[in-house]
């Protein structure tokens, strides 16, 4: 064991790269977890820290298991435990085979013992002292790691190895594709706020001037662009003139009628939607897919996050919205596809299940509605926080329960 | 007809474009957005001598009747549902060529971008040029189609809508009901203005142009390289079935230089 902390990591703007190197292909941590260590990883893709504990005794288990380490029952739940813990002992990694950690020397280790009980082995934030808290986040890899914090609220983006594990916009170039709707704007916002150095926004339709352009443009960091995502052409010149830059994307543009079968004659509004909701993510996951998977270990301010603004509506449809529910479904499926193809370059795919926004498609939908603020700043706390699965707002998290309690029962309450 | 052929392999009879390429980017008609909406131009690559297909290059594409340069039948408005032949596979393909009369509203549009051309403009348009014949297109020329390369120029919405120049009503029910005329064809996105929703009849060429069985250009480019009299107009449409109206391309025989 061995107790140097070595110098404190001050997250610096990274200087310009230089063109003459060449560009490091990206690495990923240990990815191999059985199936009863994914349970980790799932809750760790919502921001949870769970782990199982034995309905028969109480003993919380750590690693992950099929039987309780204490009397054997098979009786294991995942359950949201107390995060709390103690700091026995920490070591400094100066030598490793893998090659993930080999370029990221040297690593700091502890050995935290859990008020819950249970020892575990995690990466340390910089500034732990003896109480800590543990957190779950995904690495790079897309499996859960835990990681020591301060009790003190920190932001682990940052923190030179914690970052490793999140995807923060600060010193990073985003790349928002809709900055139309109030959403967009809010993106927008946070992400300047957050640090992130330019900001790409799309419009569609640029004759039409948008309530807000005036103020997007005025902010420094923003570029907009022309941008129609069901315009192969357009998505290809666009990801063209900019791919090689983005870190960070943020797909929020969508198509959003409220319509079921029945009460809207014809296909056309449903094609339109899935035209941007669902191809419009495959045009653009075609064109800038490739480059940013070139990207993922391009020195600090790496290619590292793709986020698809989804729908709740995309777990189980919701039938007065019922086409857009399923575009949205679609467009799910697709992103869990991109999410296997970008996660060999660690490049995250977040995926987004808003309920209702606050917006002029919702407007006969009743409170509560989650506002575009509150959901930019959802999408920004996952990327800071290693986080894949977000359900922002009351409806959405209400949704999830149900759904994960019995989706049956969800789709007859919805048609109901 | 001989005479005809001697001046058109000879080149005393120009042919001039009045297309506008169709591309993603041109600007296309856009209704308020609860409404069913036209399908913009898309193209998307089938093959270009690739794994998809070695040795070729094509593309499928998409695009509603009514984009780019485009034609109007008269069953495209609800006063001309009941046209006999109404359809542009039932249109008879004579009137698919015809005389043009050209009138340039070119000064008075880039004075005021809601220009309405009235029927005391065509009737010293006649004065000057003669009398609009029978069966013939009336064609505005605006030199609007200079703007096609900026969208937002081209279709010059602002709050209150989008601000183009068109035809007054009582100048769609001279050229209509005095002039017999084949049909209306204007530079900008629809034959009328702007503004004419809130004419009386609102959109008052389609609504008199159609409802008389007439038909209508629009989205023309190049007005301004044709006379004011004496140009011929080839303007067929793709034969859909039951169809409204069609992109189509759109050229004119003009004699001499
Ligand atoms: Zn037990």
């Amino acid at each position: 064991m061995d107790s140097d902390q070595g110098q404190r990591f001050l997250l610096e703007r990274p200087k310009r790269k230089n063109p003459v190197l060449r560009t490091r292909l990206p690495t990923l941590p240990p990815a191999a977890r059985s199936r009863i260590a994914l349970g980790l990883t799932a809750a760790a893709a919502m921001g949870r820290f769970e782990l199982q504990q034995c309905k028969d005794c109480g003993t919380v288990q750590y690693p992950p298991r099929e039987a309780c380490q204490k009397c054997l029952s098979v009786k294991l739940i995942w359950k949201i435990l107390p995060d709390g813990g103690e700091l026995l002992a920490r070591t400094v990694l100066h030598h490793s085979n893998d090659l993930f950690f080999r370029e990221r020397l040297p690593w700091h280790l502890g050995l935290v013992k859990l008020d819950c009980g249970p020892t575990v082995v995690a990466h340390l934030h910089d500034s732990v002292e003896k109480r800590v808290r543990i957190k779950a986040m995904l690495d790079r890899a897309g499996q859960a790691v835990l990681a020591a914090l301060p009790e003190k609220e920190v932001n682990v983006a940052e923190d030179r190895q914690l970052r490793e594990f999140s995807c923060d916009p600060k010193f990073r170039k985003v790349f928002i594709t809709d900055g139309k709707t109030g959403l967009g704007q809010e993106l927008v916002k946070k992400m300047a706020s957050a640090g992130a150095d330019l900001i790409w926004v799309g419009h569609s339709e640029p004759w039409k001037k948008f309530k807000g352009f005036d103020e997007l443009a005025k902010i420094p960091q923003v570029t907009l662009l022309p941008l129609d995502l069901t315009d192969s052409k357009n998505v290809r010149e666009v990801a063209a003139e900019i791919g090689a830059k983005v870190d960070i994307v943020v797909n929020n543009a969508e198509h959003h009628r409220a319509f079921g079968i029945a009460n809207r004659a014809g296909i056309e509004t449903a094609r339109a939607e899935m035209d941007v909701n669902y191809f419009g993510l495959l045009r653009l996951a075609q064109e800038l897919g490739p480059v940013m998977r070139a990207r993922g270990a391009d020195g600090q301010s790496s290619a590292v996050a793709w986020v698809n603004v989804l729908s709740i509506y995309a777990l189980a449809n919701f039938p007065p919205h019922g086409t857009f529910s399923a575009s949205k479904a679609a467009a799910h499926s697709l992103a869990q596809c991109l999410r296997a193809e970008m996660r060999p370059a660690g490049v995250r795919v977040v995926n987004v299940f808003p309920g209702p926004i606050d917006d002029e498609w919702n407007q006969l939908q009743p409170p509560p509605k989650v506002t575009p603020a509150a959901l930019a700043a959802a999408i920004l706390r996952a990327l800071q926080d290693g986080i894949e699965d977000v359900y922002p707002g009351d409806v959405a998290q209400e949704w999830l329960a149900r759904w994960r309690d019995n989706p049956k029962a969800l789709e007859r309450e919805l048609s109901a | 007809m001989n005479d005809f052929i001697t001046k058109l392999t000879s080149g005393k009879i120009r042919v001039v474009d009045l297309t506008h390429t169709l591309s993603p980017e041109f600007p296309s008609i856009s209704l308020p957005p609860e409404m069913g909406q036209a399908w913009p131009f898309r193209i998307e690559e089938v093959s270009r001598y690739d794994e998809r297909g070695p040795a070729w290059y094509w593309n499928n594409f998409s695009c509603g009747e009514h984009t780019g340069t485009h034609f109007d039948a008269p069953i495209h408005w609800v006063s001309g549902k009941d046209v006999a032949n109404g359809s542009v596979d039932t249109i008879p393909s004579r009137n698919f060529i015809g005389p043009a009369f050209v009138v340039d509203c070119s000064k008075e549009a880039a004075k005021d971008a809601d220009f309405l051309l009235t029927k005391k403009h065509l009737l010293s348009f006649e004065k000057q040029h003669g009398r609009i014949a029978g069966r013939s297109w009336v064609l505005m020329r605006t030199d609007w189609y200079k703007r096609a390369g900026d969208p937002a120029a081209y279709q010059n919405y602002d709050e209150t809508g989008q601000h183009t120049p068109g035809p007054d009503i009582d100048a769609v029910k001279f050229l209509v009901e005095e002039r017999d005329v084949l049909g209306f064809g204007t530079e900008t996105i629809g034959t009328d203005a702007g503004q004419a929703q809130h004419l009386r009849p609102p959109y008052p060429c389609h609504y008199y142009m159609h409802g008389a069985g007439r038909y209508g250009l629009q989205c023309l480019a190049n007005l301004d390289q044709l006379p004011p009299t004496g140009a011929v107009v080839i303007a067929p449409p793709l034969k859909i079935q039951n169809g409204s109206g069609s992109p189509l391309r759109v050229l004119a025989l003009v004699e001499g230089k």
